[in-house]
Formats: structure tokens, sequence, C-alpha cells
């Protein structure tokens, strides 16, 4: 499983009932589902992921997550989780909105821009960062609102959030020291667990 | 009927089940029917493809569209210009595979391709039944189904798969027999009928019982049939089947020869196949069949029971389903999909959804659209993982029974 996914595995809890945005090939919901007895659903666009959850017989949706989720109800889930998706969102704080309403607690990754390699490739090299976590050219990137770990911090704040967790990943590995003190230069991916007041 | 399923039994490939013959059962328990009727006797005539398991517990039930039957797939005979209705989709290798999985495949109530419907023999009244055939609904067709799993020694349904009017009895299956459905498949199929889709259906049985041939229904007797009745509701039928991109593409505004010739016999092409439609269905379909079946379609609403609640009507099912719908499907829109995938997940079932691209309006859950075969048979192949039905040949273990 992907880095950012074995931390968040800690973070559900035995016998969640929970919604996966953008759930992949459903790998983590596969997981879940076998050793902490978890429910729910992915949702996902990608057709290929769709198929591949089917076949492990993983809950999958076919949902484009720009429509919202305005078909689930209110506090239907005991957990929203999102993963690699925020940045590619037309409006990354409604969803936030959504996952709130729909769930108590949610549980957002998305690459941090202010990794120290991304600052060195904006700010000496003078190039929009491509790395591991942003794999992208500039032109055909489907990530079109980019942040760092500061400013997810702040819209948190803003919202009146509770930031249960927060931690970030390093390449394959969960975090190095210097990535705990300095998280916003040193971690490439932002991972938090946020709660409503 | 698509085109790609039109290779004959010759020049069959060899994911074909080949040769297949129907069976009739006859069943003397009379059955009484949501419209109060009782129906002392009937037979249901069905094909099955490949073979029954020792434990019986890789059936898998079929279930028709409007104007389907038990032929879903292969041949009746050498000479056959094309394979059964689902052809793409039934056979060793395909997404519903007969080298796991025994296929049953039936005629419903009502039909007129061998069950006992309108075209039968009365014992009543020593006539046809004709129009006296009482009206037979999607929770009918299922009763009669499961005693037809019963007199196949069938106890549960590996899965039970239909598209369109077929996948709501799939549906109907999951809140009637829970217990007896271990997987459920619903394609290009509604919770219930539109306005729009009812309108659709009035106009097909107006042109039905207009046409002077019609008799009330007793055509038979004189010798006759409503044939342009019937043309014409199988033309605005087939127009609600293919979207209008796949028309577009497939005719455009083509003429038939180079010239307009400002008068009202066929000019152009799509005029020309909705014509050729219309004529071949009406010399192989019965009138009273075709309304009958409409009006089941009309009457399904499993959540009017419930006050129009679909999650509540839902609630006694507990299998995993798999619904699929068809982008330009304006027959029974993503939309209609949608929202009994939105009621089953506010009622808690196991459920995935996709939406398959095709240009082919409702029609496409006949093809054998790449995605739509792939996530088909992902799903099929994950029924028979859990519930452990191995290829034929690969012998299960010796405790299976």
């Amino acid at each position: 499983m992907r880095a950012d996914l074995e931390l968040i595995y800690d973070w559900v809890p035995q016998g969640a009932h929970i919604l996966d945005l953008a759930c992949g090939d459903g790998a983590l919901l596969e997981r879940l589902a076998q050793e902490k007895n978890v429910s729910g659903y992915g949702l996902e666009i990608d057709p290929e992921g769709i198929t591949q959850c089917v076949a492990r017989g993983v809950n999958v949706i076919e949902h484009n997550l720009d429509d919202g989720l305005g078909s689930f109800c209110d506090n239907s889930y005991d957990q929203v989780i999102m993963t690699q998706a925020l940045q590619a969102l037309r409006r990354p704080d409604k969803m936030l909105d959504e996952m709130l309403r729909v769930a108590e607690e949610g549980i957002i990754t998305f690459p941090n821009f202010a990794y120290w390699r991304h600052r060195v490739h904006l700010g000496l090299r003078g190039y929009m960062p491509v790395s591991k976590s942003l794999p992208h050219a500039w032109y055909d990137t489907p990530n079109i609102h980019l942040s760092t770990f500061n400013d997810f911090e702040h819209l948190c704040r803003e919202k009146g959030l509770v930031i249960v967790d927060r931690a970030v990943g390093v390449g394959d590995h969960k975090g190095h020291w210097t990535s705990k003190w300095w998280p916003n230069l040193f971690g490439e991916i932002a991972i938090f667990r946020v709660r409503r007041r | 009927m698509p085109d790609s399923d039109t290779l004959a039994f010759a020049d069959r490939p060899t994911d074909s089940v080949g040769l297949v013959t129907p069976h009739i059962t006859k069943f003397d328990t009379p059955l009484p029917l949501a419209c109060g009727k009782v129906l002392p006797e009937y037979e249901l005539i069905y094909e099955t493809y490949g073979t029954l398991n020792a434990d019986r517990s890789n059936a898998v039930l079929i279930c028709h569209a409007l104007s389907g039957h038990h032929h879903a797939a292969g041949y009746h005979g050498a000479e056959d210009r094309k394979p059964g209705w689902w052809d793409a989709h039934i056979g060793p290798g395909k997404s519903i595979d007969t080298n796991r999985f025994f296929v049953v495949s039936l005629n419903n109530l009502g039909g007129c391709h061998g069950s006992t419907g309108p075209v039968s023999h009365n014992p009543e009244t020593g006539r046809q039944w004709g129009p006296d055939f009482p009206m037979v609904t999607v929770s009918d067709w299922v009763v009669s189904q499961a005693r037809l799993a019963d007199h196949l020694g069938i106890e549960r349904w590996a899965a039970a798969v239909g598209g369109s009017l077929g996948g709501m009895q799939v549906l109907q299956w999951t809140m009637v027999y829970p217990e007896r459905v271990a997987n459920a498949v619903v394609i290009a199929a509604t919770p219930r009928l539109s306005a729009q889709n009812i309108a659709f259906n009035e106009v097909a049985r107006q042109a039905i019982r207009s046409d002077p041939e019609f008799f009330d229904g007793w055509y038979a007797e004189h010798d006759t049939v409503p044939k342009r009745g019937l043309k014409l509701a199988r033309m605005v039928g087939h127009i609600t089947y293919l979207s209008e991109d796949a028309m577009g593409s497939k005719f455009g505004r083509d003429l038939r020869s180079n010239d307009l010739n400002f008068g009202f016999d066929v000019e152009f092409q799509v005029e020309s196949y909705l014509r050729y439609q219309g004529d071949t269905f009406s010399t192989a379909f019965d009138a009273n069949t075709y309304l009958l079946m409409t009006k089941a379609l009309d009457y399904f609403d499993p959540a009017a029971a419930h006050a129009g609640d679909l999650a509540s009507a839902l609630a006694p099912a507990q299998c995993p389903f798999l619904i699929v719908s068809f982008t330009t499907d304006w027959r029974f829109p993503p939309s209609r999909s949608r929202e009994l995938v939105d009621a089953l997940t506010r009622a808690g079932k196991s459920v995935s959804y996709a939406n398959i691209d095709s240009p082919h309006g409702h029609d496409a859950f006949l093809l054998p659209e790449p995605r739509y075969k792939a996530l088909f048979g992902a799903f099929m192949r994950r029924v028979a993982r859990e519930l452990r039905i191995d290829e034929k040949g690969k012998e299960e273990t010796p405790d299976a029974r």
C-alpha cells in the first residue's frame, strides 16, 4: 500500500462505516474490510480503478467528486477519507464542508507544494515542480489547486475545524524526524485528520 | 438487435455455447396473481447452458427484457443466422462464463415464445387465451421463476442477472426472496418508469389497440394479426432504444435514392430501417403479449408500498449488487440507476455502480462494449471466487457436498 494509506489505516477505527473518495483500485478499503471489519463505499471516476475494485469485491460507485456528495445524507458515515484528490477538485474548500457534513471526521491527504524539493524546483531553478508526488507537467496536470501543509492548516482554522492528527509522508516512508519538526518544509505528502467542532 | 451479434451458426466463434435445446416444464399448482386472478396451471419454456455442479451453487438466472425470451445464447439449429439475444455475454470464457456457471434463461409468463401466454390454449374455455390472459406483473414473474428454481433443485442463485425490464425482475428477487439470491446484476434498469416512459408505452398500446385487425384482442379467431399496430408500436419503441447520436451516425440524413421524390414512400434511410424493424417484429411477436409486457413495466414500483421510499423497499435485500448504466441511454438514463444506487447505499447494502460510456443508447446493454465486458466479467469472477465455483474439469474438493 502507498505510504499515506499505511498511516491512514491506523486512524480508521475498528468497524467504522466510511466513504473513501477517489478510492483508486480499492486497496485501502479491501484491507480495512478484511482486517478491521470496516464497511462503506469507494467513490471513483476512473474506469480501470472501478473494475479493479469490483474484482476485489470492494463496493465502488462511479462518481465525479466535483458534483459534491449530495446523494449522501448528513452524518451517515463515521469517517470520510479522501486521498490525493483535494488538489484536483474545482472547490477543495466546499468538498471539505461536504465531507464533514456526511461524517464527523475526515482524513485528507494531498501533495505538499512547500516540500523542499518542490521549493528547489521553483525557487532556485525557476520551473514548476515535478516530483514523485507531483508527476505531471504544468500543462497536463489534473492538479488545479496546489497547496501547502500550512495552507491547509490555515483553511481548517478558518473553518473552525479541529485538527485531530497531522502527519507527513516522505517518499515511501512515514516521515523522517526532520518532517516532524518542519512538516511544511520536509513533508512530501500532507496528511490531516480533522473533525467538526 | 445488435449488428455484432449476427454471426451465423456456421461462423460461430469458439466461445459459443453451440447448439441448445429448450425445455418445457408444466406447473400444476395454481399461481395467484397480483391482479387478483389465478392461473390454474402453466408451462415455462427455458434453456440452460453449462453444468449444474454437485452442490447446486453455480446457477445463474437470466431475466429477459420487454421483447426478449428464453433463447439467450447459442443456436437452435445449424441453419440459424444469429445466436441468442445475449450471446455477447454468455458462453465459455465470457462475462457469464459457462465453464463455471449453470445458466438458466426462461421465457416469462404471458410471453409468446413457448411459456403460457395469450397464444396458449385456455383450458377453461377451450379457446386461445387471447385478451383473456390475466395481467401479469414483475412480482408474478418472480414467483413463477422461483417455482422453476424449485423444480431445478436450485435453492439459491449464484447471481440473478437482467437488463432493462429484466433488471426489475432481479430487484424484485432481492426484495421477496433475499435468501435465494447470492448476487444481483441490474443493468440499464430503473426502480420505476417515468411519466415519459409510460407515455411511450401508451402510444405503443394505442397503436396496437386501434388497429382494425386487433378485434379487441381476438385477432387469432379472425385469422389475422394487427400487423400495422404492432409495427408502429415497435417503431416507437425502437426510437427509444437508440440514442440520437447512434441514429445520427448510422443513418444521418442519408436518402435511399439520390433525389427527393416529394412523396410519402420511404425516402430517408432511417425510415427504411424503422419500417424494416417494425415489419419483422409484427410477424414475430404477439400483440396481446406486447400489451401485457408494457403494462408489467408500467406497474413496477416497489417503493410505492413504502410511501415512495425506495431504500426501505430494498431493506430486505441481502446480496451484493452490481448496477450498470450507459451514458447515452435516455430510455432508462444513468440518473435512474443512480437513484437505485443511492437507495441501496442509504439502506447500507453492498453495491457497486458503473456508468459505461457507450454511444448505443438503451440497446448498449446487449452489446459487448469492452469496459462493460471487463466490469461484468470481473464481478462474475468475484462471484465464482467467493462461492468457490471452480472451472469445469478442475474438480471441487471432495467434501464440497
